[in-house]
């Protein structure tokens, strides 16, 4: 029994004189309207064969394989794996340091967190990469990919270390009044007992974690780097410049895309999961 | 011969708010000790004394004659004798019940895999699950749950179980599993130390019956007498209410002010 308009005006109905169900049809009809309008707008008003030439040409882009593949995508996913190896592991201790009952542990885990955080990526890499090799008085240790994990993860660390944290924090205090009442130590009790639950929580901002590392693996190419050194950004601004072109972006682009949008996927599939499970 | 648990002058507080003002009580071995009293009375805190999950503000507890609340005690030492269960459960949830059960008795006790999963097995027979070894802790019922965690306890073979409400959060349907493993464990010769509102289970199991008030025992004695002849108003309030909640007295709402109710 719907109402339809012919029906006397019942108490849902507004002064319009409509019920809320028409006026939401309506407003559903409005918007796609609203839509096809601004496409063929798009349609005619964008010149094609411009946005083509510029962005897929795909004939400036032959001289990009293999090395695309085999060096940038490959050194890309170096960087962005050292980097988060580092940052968790870092962030795993800046966190403990952070809920430790020593004033001076956390003092220190929170000017970390704060420093890192604040700094611009950038500015941290290249402090890393230019300045550390002058303050060691010789390169750092790994070399270009040693400067790289440090960089980047310093600032993953200072992230994950908040994540860490809250993810420690969720973990109910039963669960280690539990193992402390069965004899563990505090520190066995949070690696075998609260750390592993901690990590469960917290999967799906630690996968974004990595998408976010991998997207930012791209100010390396801001470090002058040797060839055998260089990721997806500095290969597509390479090749742009050479052939005055910006199809080669266009590619470093779907290298990264093909990357990010399942892990993201990923994310949000943990995050579904996770909701349900609650 | 020494007592399984002696505490002397067992002061706690949490900043201003003193929640044990002087605990004396002495625990033989083999006793059964049920602990009652009102919400808010101490009963928990005492209890988490015994272990050190809190840390006594002033007095001594000693556990087979040591001194758990001397600085230099190993409290993770101490603890291994000393079981306790919890009112949550408190299982843990990312390991199967094989693996709650096995998980302390090797990385404190440092037994080998084998013998770790045999003693588990054997417990987990002893509380009736020896079928669910393999089932994760969500896949119980509150009672199983519960059953599970008794034989966690005692797969470390504790001289002294310490029992904090363990049936308060179950369908009452899953009390009585849980009371009779713990009438098991009672016959056995245990030493228990247990909180709880089943005045049955008191009666039946306990040698003695204490009742908390206001941070202090009030009264201590045989169940006969602290639950069947009561002395003191206070116990008489705390019964009436617990024995027949339905029909508590106006008057007895917020024991702070006790009338004389002319009995
Ligand atoms: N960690 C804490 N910080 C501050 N106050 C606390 C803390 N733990 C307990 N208290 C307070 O101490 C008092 C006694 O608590 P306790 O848990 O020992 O009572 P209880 O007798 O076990 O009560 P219930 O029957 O409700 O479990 C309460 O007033 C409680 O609010
Ligand atoms: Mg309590």
């Amino acid at each position: 029994m719907s109402t339809t308009a012919t029906e006397p005006a019942g108490p849902a109905r507004g002064r319009t004189g409509l019920s809320p169900r028409q006026r939401r049809k309506i407003s559903i009809a409005v918007q796609y309207a609203l839509f096809v309008v601004v496409l063929v707008a798009v349609v005619f008003i964008v010149d094609w064969p411009k946005i083509q030439d510029t962005f897929l040409d795909f004939d400036n882009t032959r001289e990009m394989y293999p090395d695309l593949f085999t060096v940038a995508l490959k050194n890309t996913i170096i960087y962005t794996l050292t980097a988060y190896a580092l940052g968790f592991a870092l962030g795993l201790l800046v966190a403990l340091m952070r809920l430790s009952s020593l004033a001076v542990y956390r003092a220190v885990a929170l000017l970390f967190v704060e420093i890192f955080r604040g700094l611009p990526a950038l500015l941290t890499l290249l402090i890393i990469g230019y300045g550390l090799p002058i303050a060691l008085g010789g390169p750092v240790p790994g070399g270009t990919v040693g400067a790289v994990a440090l960089g980047l993860g310093l600032v993953a660390a200072a992230y994950m270390a908040e994540t860490f944290r809250a993810g420690i924090q969720a973990v109910p205090k039963g669960q280690l009044e539990a193992a402390r009442s069965l004899g563990m130590s505090h520190t066995r009790a949070m690696f075998t007992i609260v750390i592993p639950q901690a990590l469960r929580i917290i999967i799906p901002p630690l996968t974004n974690e990595l998408v976010l590392l991998f997207k930012d693996s791209s100010l390396v190419s801001a470090l002058g780097i040797a060839a055998t050194g260089v990721e997806l950004t500095k290969i597509g601004s390479d090749f742009a410049i050479n052939t005055a072109d910006s199809t080669p972006f266009v590619v470093a682009g779907a290298c990264y895309l093909i990357i990010t949008v399942p892990l993201g996927f990923a994310v949000r599939r943990l995050e579904a999961r996770q909701a349900k499970a609650r | 011969m020494t007592p399984m648990v002696e505490i002397r002058g067992l002061h706690k507080a949490y900043g201003d708010l003193k929640v044990l003002k002087g605990i004396d009580l002495t625990v033989e071995r083999g006793q059964v000790i049920c602990i009652i009293g009102p919400s808010g009375s101490g009963k928990s805190t005492l209890l988490r004394c015994v272990n050190l999950l809190e840390t006594p503000t002033g007095g001594q507890v000693f556990v087979e004659g040591e001194e758990l609340t001397h600085p230099d005690v190993d409290i993770d030492a101490a603890r291994r004798k000393v079981g306790m269960v919890f009112q949550q459960f408190n299982l843990f949830p990312h390991l199967k019940v094989l693996d709650n059960v096995t998980i302390a008795q090797r990385r404190v006790l440092k037994r080998p895999k084998g013998e770790a999963e045999r003693i588990a097995r054997e417990n987990l027979a002893k509380v009736g699950l020896e079928d669910k070894a393999d089932s994760y802790p969500a896949q119980l019922s509150g009672g199983q749950q519960q059953r599970v965690a008794i034989a966690r306890a005692l797969a470390m073979n504790p001289d002294l179980m310490l029992f904090d409400e363990p049936t308060s959060a179950l369908d009452p349907e899953l009390v009585g599993d849980v009371l009779t493993v713990m009438r098991k464990l009672a016959q056995e010769g245990m030493t228990m130390l247990v909180v709880t509102h089943e005045m049955g289970f008191a009666r039946d199991v306990a040698d003695r019956v204490v009742f908390m008030d206001g941070g202090v025992i009030v009264e201590d004695g045989p169940p006969e007498q602290v639950i069947g002849a009561p002395r003191h108003e206070r116990t008489k309030t705390f019964l009436r209410r617990v024995l027949d909640p339905t029909h508590a007295q106006e008057d007895d709402l917020d024991g702070a002010a006790l009338p004389a109710e002319g009995a």
